[in-house]
């Protein structure tokens, strides 16, 4: 008999099969996946989830007997009263009972958990960041230091010692150095003969003439020589940038009701995963505005109630500070992403012109402005008909050739399709992106 | 030594480590092989994790199988099952090779990987190395390497091919893999060398007794008995033929050799568990019955603690657990139940015959030798033949069968026979073709190719008791199946009483393999 661990073989071996049949659902799954994702918290949009796919699209059709019609007859155990000839009514629901019926084939739906990384893939799949371009024409770099072979210079700590140690003993091997067990072997022999009979006194004189020549040998060859010696050599290679910063500016005037933070926040929620998934870092800025704007935590961005009057110029002036302070544009990939019901005084429009289209606009990577409503007003009033303060604002920029990603949304479900919408793979991005 | 050896407990507490494994095996061995007489493989035993038995699942318990996106499926299925908490894992899953290869899982306590080892490495092992249609149909020396070299050709068809393509050619395989094996053994073609030996010996013989005047007696018509052209050709095609596969295989006319070999792999794989299918029953009753009297045996013996008795048979009873149909957890017979009930009815009745089971059981009752007659039976027979045989009055009242018949030409179900005098030979019938594969499977096959005209395949079901095929699959099935074959096919479904087809389904090659 042999016992044999294969505990430690390496596990994972359904993951082909399992990728294969998440491609084959894919359509199925993709379905799945945003309805899931619509009526999920957005904290944990991030996590494993189970879904159901219908399950004719994935069958596994086989030439079977059908589950109803014709003559059908059961064995069955416990019979507790009835006799031969008796007869029963026919439960509800036909004859799907006996062994003709397949495991959970009566199922209509097949259920399975994605775990984490399948999700969001599917999730975020043909989604992409639009003007990569303008990351590649970044000059600013920073370096990274990989490994590069060997060198024969080197700090002592970087010695590569297997190297060395083969150099030395190739080398010892063709210069034929005494290895130690042979001069130990001929130091024995020596003494052996010491100890005998006088009669190999000529044999000893030989031995020992031969045991001074090899002790003169290994003496005048080293054990390292430093020919042998080899360092583990490492270069500096450029590294793009892969850190992010998003800034989420939300106006928390008085005029923002709870369903319209609800709205951003959702959106915010995921442009950080879709992020997350691009850069190694990605930080996040919260600055909220009325009259004043104030860079703030998470929770209280969401949370606190605030009262005042409404000017966005002052969230702009607040982010370019903090960009100036903190985010210099040649390290970081900036993203922002503004959410507003809309309002906006009106002298305030000229100062939000200006700021955007020469200082914020070409430090960032994307600007997205969304416009969140109440819940019925899409269907009362289109917002073709009716365009808010901040919409005309923005608008007169796009005219004039700025890239702000600007949508309307007015409840929860609209939230992915909008999203998906702004960040749908274009067909050829360095286009774009030099438009 | 040895006698120390044997003395004393196993174990001690549910800990183990590969020291106590060993002291189990010997120990289980001791018993089985010595008391038990069972003969099995060598034995391997392999310890998994559960996610690696999650894996095992997947590919139908195959160490080792190609790739395929509905083996994800099944493991996306269990996946998720599992980790809801609906579903334990098996203890163990054995795989008919040789050496017979066992896994156990690392969270068993050490009773459990005990009855693991009684049950698989022993119990499943005999009756892999023994039962007639495992030694006929299975090749257990092979199967591993058979397994690795379809892996690999699968794999190497797609580099060359496109997963695409593979993966379709599979889907297809796998639809008719349920009409893939060969029930009966086939004919024997006969190869090049004993064809000319007998020429021949056949020369020979006319050359020694050639006589002239033989040229004088008038003799029939040259040609006057041949065969219809029509006959040739269906023998030629090895017509009717009920194994789908092989007959595409052999047949197809426009499939590619690689296309061809991957069709035989899939027929070999569902040969090679035709034989469970068959004996699922026995199989279960074999394994369970060893376990049960090895771990009796070894607690007779004072090697394994009453506690950890008392933990064994806390999950003995589990496995074989029968609800009633009424209960609602009833699904269906439990295969375990069963199989243990018949073989301790069986010991029963070779060693305490009552006055009912020698006139059932002239043969077996009470010959006192139990292990005898159930290595007999574990060879010789299938589910059918073995309840056909061994399903005993006193068992049937037991648990208190009953036959109940769906007639749909009656207003109500029937209690068609019960557990009395005139009712066990009916109800043992019926449950006994519940297990006949040539009774559940619908019985189709090839009849005739049009090869004169546009080269239509038509195949029959021969319809039993007027359940006919589920229509949505048959479609999808056929549609595959005239894929392979390259033209348009027609499935007649005959009632064979009177021959009048029932339903036709016909499907047209929309996108052939060639």
């Amino acid at each position: 008999m042999y016992i044999i661990d294969r505990r430690l073989n390496a596990g994972g071996k359904s993951l082909p099969n399992r990728q294969r049949f998440l491609r084959r659902a894919k359509a199925l799954v993709q379905r799945a996946v945003a309805d899931k994702a619509a009526e999920r918290d957005i904290t944990d949009i991030d996590a494993s989830a189970e879904v159901a796919i219908p399950r004719g699209g994935v069958g596994e059709p086989r030439l079977r007997r059908a589950n109803s019609g014709g003559l059908r007859d059961y064995v069955l155990p416990g019979n507790k009263k009835f006799v031969e000839g008796d007869t029963l009514e026919r439960p509800p629901g036909a004859s799907g009972r006996g062994s003709d019926a397949g495991d959970g084939e009566g199922e209509d739906e097949f259920r399975f958990v994605l775990s984490r990384e399948e999700f969001l893939q599917l999730f975020l799949d043909d989604l992409d960041l639009p003007n990569l371009a303008k990351r590649r024409l970044m000059t600013s770099e920073a370096f990274g230091i990989r490994r590069a072979g060997y060198s024969v210079t080197g700090s002592p700590p970087n010695l590569a010692l297997t190297r060395t140690m083969r150099n030395s003993l190739s080398r010892r091997i063709a210069m034929r150095r005494p290895s130690a067990t042979e001069l130990a072997q001929l130091k024995e022999k020596i003494e052996e003969l010491e100890n005998g009979p006088p009669e190999s006194a000529e044999k000893l004189t030989s031995l020992r003439r031969r045991l001074e020549e090899m002790d003169r040998r290994s003496r005048q060859i080293p054990y390292i020589d430093p020919i042998d010696l080899r360092y583990r050599r490492f270069e500096p290679v450029p590294r793009p940038v892969t850190q992010a910063v998003m800034f989420c500016l939300m106006d928390v005037s008085g005029s923002m009701t709870e369903h319209m933070k609800d709205l951003a926040k959702r959106f915010y929620m995921l442009l950080y995963v879709f992020l997350k998934r691009r850069y190694r870092h990605v930080e996040i800025v919260f600055v909220r505005h009325t009259h004043e704007a104030k860079e703030v935590d998470e929770d209280t961005f969401f949370n606190s109630p605030e009262t005042g009057g409404t000017l966005v110029s002052s969230a702009l002036v607040e982010m370019k500070r903090i960009v100036a302070e903190r985010y210099p544009p040649g390290n970081w990939n900036i993203y922002a992403a503004q959410a507003s019901d809309g309002d906006n005084s009106s002298a305030d429009r000229g100062t939000c012109t200006v700021l955007l289209r020469d200082a914020i606009l070409p430090l960032c990577q994307y600007f997205a402005y969304l416009e969140v409503g109440a819940e019925d007003e899409g269907h009362r009033i289109g917002f073709a008909t009716h365009k808010t303060a901040l919409w005309q604002t923005y608008e007169a920029l796009v005219e004039a050739g700025s890239e702000i990603a600007m949508r309307k949304v007015n409840h929860r479900r609209e939230i992915y399709p909008v999203f998906r919408e702004l960040f749908r793979r274009r067909s050829d991005p360095v286009e774009q992106g030099a438009s | 030594m040895m006698r120390r050896q044997r003395e004393g407990v196993l174990f001690d507490g549910p800990d183990w480590d590969f020291a106590t494994i060993q002291r189990i095996y010997d120990a289980v061995e001791e018993v089985a092989s010595g008391d038990l007489g069972l003969d099995v493989y060598q034995n391997q035993v392999e310890v998994i994790t559960a996610e690696q038995m999650l894996d095992a699942y997947a590919s139908t318990g195959m160490p080792l199988l190609y790739r395929h996106w509905s083996f994800g499926k099944h493991f996306a299925a269990h996946d998720s099952v599992y980790r809801k908490g609906f579903m334990g894992l098996a203890y163990e899953i054995v795989i008919n090779s040789n050496p017979c290869v066992s896994y156990i899982m690392e969270g068993n306590t050490a009773t459990m990987q005990t009855l693991v080892i009684a049950h698989a490495a022993f119990g499943h092992n005999h009756f892999f190395k023994n039962n007639h249609l495992f030694r006929q149909w299975t090749d257990a020396d092979g199967i591993l390497d058979y397994l690795a070299f379809a892996k690999n050709y699968v794999a190497r068809c797609e580099e060359r091919y496109g997963q695409a393509a593979v993966e379709r050619l599979l889907d297809a395989a796998h639809a008719l893999m349920s009409h893939g094996v060969h029930r009966y053994p086939r004919k024997k073609r006969p190869d090049l060398r004993s064809e000319e030996r007998r020429e021949r010996e056949r020369q020979l013989h006319q050359e020694q007794t050639y006589n002239d005047l033989w040229k004088t007696v008038p003799g029939k018509k040259r040609g006057h008995n041949k065969k219809t052209d029509e006959e040739h050709l269906r023998a030629l095609l090895e017509l009717p033929q009920e194994n789908l596969l092989y007959f595409l295989e052999k047949t197809a006319p426009r499939l590619k050799p690689w296309q061809r070999e991957i069709l035989r792999l899939v027929r070999h794989i569902a040969q090679y568990f035709y034989p469970q299918r068959q004996t699922k029953v026995m199989n279960e009753g074999c394994a369970t019955y060893c376990h049960y009297a090895i771990m009796t045996r070894l607690h007779d013996q004072r090697r394994i603690t009453d506690g950890s008795f008392l933990e064994f048979l806390q999950s003995h009873t589990n496995v074989v657990r029968q609800p009633e149909f009424d209960d609602p957890h009833y699904g269906e017979i439990n295969p375990y139940a069963l199989g243990f009930a018949m073989m301790r009815d069986i010991e029963r009745i070779c060693r305490q015959p009552e006055d009912e089971d020698r006139q059932w059981f002239p043969e077996i009752a009470g010959s006192k030798d139990p292990m005898g007659v159930l290595k007999d039976v574990w060879a010789n027979y299938r589910d059918e033949s073995f309840m056909l045989q061994f399903l005993s009055p006193r068992l049937m009242r037991e648990w208190r069968m009953f036959h109940l018949v769906d007639n749909p030409d009656e207003p109500a179900l029937r209690v068609g026979a019960i557990h009395n005098e005139q009712g066990y030979r009916r109800v043992r019938q019926s449950l006994a073709r519940h297990y006949d594969m040539a009774w559940l499977d619908p019985d189709i096959q090839v009849v005739d190719v049009d090869l004169a005209g546009d080269r239509r395949l038509e195949l029959h079901h021969n319809v039993f008791n007027g359940i006919l095929l589920q229509p949505d699959e048959a479609e999808q099935v056929l549609q595959h199946l005239a894929d392979l074959w390259g033209y348009g096919i027609v499935l007649k479904e005959i009632d064979p009483s009177t021959g009048a087809t029932l339903k036709e389904h016909t499907a047209r090659a929309r996108s052939p393999f060639c």
